[in-house]
């Protein structure tokens, strides 16, 4: 695997822009690459990268939001507890305004459910310590960076000998859920645009197999535009070169083996298991339970949640939205009966979500229409 | 929800450290990073540090945010 140096300054991303262009010239046939992380989502559509992209070149969403990929029965128990079970449920900011079958945690919060928002899973440790004659419940959701958070917090809360704290995890791994977008028959995929921050605690060596065993390029960048357009081209340049290649543009924050501390701690209080994706399905040990010993902090048994069921609005086009088989466009709700201010499927509430990303910035210069299932 | 920012530490207390956010000062956990110092920077994501990083890194990253705000996007 190599490293480039980041380009951050304007003339170097005029000559990334340029690379991409004489690349995409080169091309035998039109190229699809997707990003899997809503940072990069958001982040390319308001640099106006859609608009600046050869037109063989197409770079989509994937399942990269946390938001949008949980599953609706997840979103449900979230919904459960804060109703039903008189606890204090703790949240990202993110999760709030989903709608599960039933409305939302902001909902259930202005009909007097005790809702609150935590910029760290810590907060909520400490409300705990705070008031130990109320349950508190931190909905740890996310994907690879974000789970070292939520270990930490289990961590800490069995320190302090707390009885009133537990999660309801809905960890997701990224890997897993590029395999599945990789085998599926109706998406193609011609690289993958790979998360920067996912990849500073898992590492860069763990795209590798994905490179060798699907022959798909994948090229590590951050999240500014100059970063993407300098991916952009490289996977670009390889595709041409006929080359499968791994390539950190992230160096001086994503090492080979990612932060050993932080994959220690999930290590120790979670295993890997089967997860419920939206529109992905169940993919093998593609999420994160937590392990025996900290199974009492774990809120589906405390509170005999069961399994998540969950049911989807029939005309939400999310799931196929988030790999790549539909833009927002093709769904009939986009922006007629779900906009941000009255978002009815995750994609739209999620200030990561390719649908909000539609809404904000497309009127600018629609995108290409990706046709779906090409 | 993935999103990480650099920040600078300015009080280090063992796993615990007060960070500098652009004149923000946030409590953080810097128990995922190898032990540190007052004046390093670091990656921020939802309370804890994640990475350690080079101080011109991390300028030239806030120099892409700023320069993102002031062509009118939101960092």
């Amino acid at each position: 695997m190599s490293a480039v140096i980041l380009p951050h300054t304007e003339g170097q991303t005029a000559k990334s822009l340029r690379r991409l262009t004489i690349a995409a010239k080169a091309l035998s046939r039109p190229v699809k690459f997707m990003e899997v992380c809503g940072t990069h989502t958001m982040s390319a559509f308001r640099c106006g990268l859609h608009s600046l992209m050869p037109r063989n070149v197409t770079l989509l969403s994937g399942p990269g939001c946390p938001v949008c990929v949980t599953s609706q029965g997840d979103i449900d128990q979230l919904i459960e507890l804060a109703k039903d079970r008189d606890v204090t449920l703790c949240t990202y900011g993110d999760m709030l305004r989903v709608v599960g079958s039933e409305g939302s945690l902001e909902q259930c919060r202005a009909e007097g459910a005790d809702v609150r928002v935590v910029y760290s899973s810590l907060d909520a440790v400490k409300l705990a310590a705070e008031n130990p004659h109320r349950e508190v419940v931190f909905a740890a959701v996310g994907f690879e960076t974000t789970t070292p958070a939520s270990a930490a917090a289990v961590i800490e809360a069995n320190r302090l000998g707390l009885e009133n704290f537990s999660i309801l995890a809905s960890h997701k791994l990224i890997i897993p859920a590029m395999r599945a977008l990789l085998e599926s028959k109706d998406v193609r995929v011609d690289g993958f645009l790979c998360p920067g921050h996912v990849a500073v605690i898992i590492g860069a060596a763990v795209f590798q197999p994905i490179v060798e065993k699907y022959h798909s390029p994948c090229v590590i960048a951050g999240f500014e535009g100059p970063q993407i357009v300098a991916a952009l081209a490289r996977l670009t340049e390889l595709v041409v070169e006929g080359r499968a290649g791994l390539e950190n543009l992230y160096s001086q924050a994503v090492t080979e083996e990612g932060n050993l501390a932080a994959q220690a701690i999930i290590k120790e209080v979670f295993t890997p298991a089967d997860w419920q994706w939206r529109g992905l399905g169940k993919l093998k040990s593609s999420g994160l339970t937590l392990r025996s010993a900290y199974a009492k902090y774990d809120a589906r048994t405390r509170f005999n949640l069961g399994s998540p069921t969950g049911r989807e609005n029939p005309g939400c086009r999310c799931g196929d939205v988030i790999t790549g088989r539909a833009t927002p466009i093709d769904c009939k709700l986009f922006a007629t009966a779900c906009t941000p201010v009255r978002a009815l499927g995750p994609c739209m509430v999620s200030s990561e979500g390719t649908c909000q990303a539609w809404f904000k910035y497309h009127h600018v210069r629609t995108p290409k229409k990706v046709e779906a299932g090409s | 929800m993935c999103l990480a920012v650099p920040a600078r530490l300015i009080d280090c207390r063992g796993t615990k450290a007060t960070a500098d956010l652009h004149g923000n000062r946030v409590e953080i956990s810097t128990m995922l990073i190898p032990p540190c110092k007052p004046g390093d920077w670091v990656l921020l994501h939802a309370g804890f540090a994640i990475q350690t990083l080079d101080e011109q890194e991390a300028q030239e990253t806030w120099a892409v945010i700023k320069d993102l705000r002031t062509t009118g996007g939101k960092p």
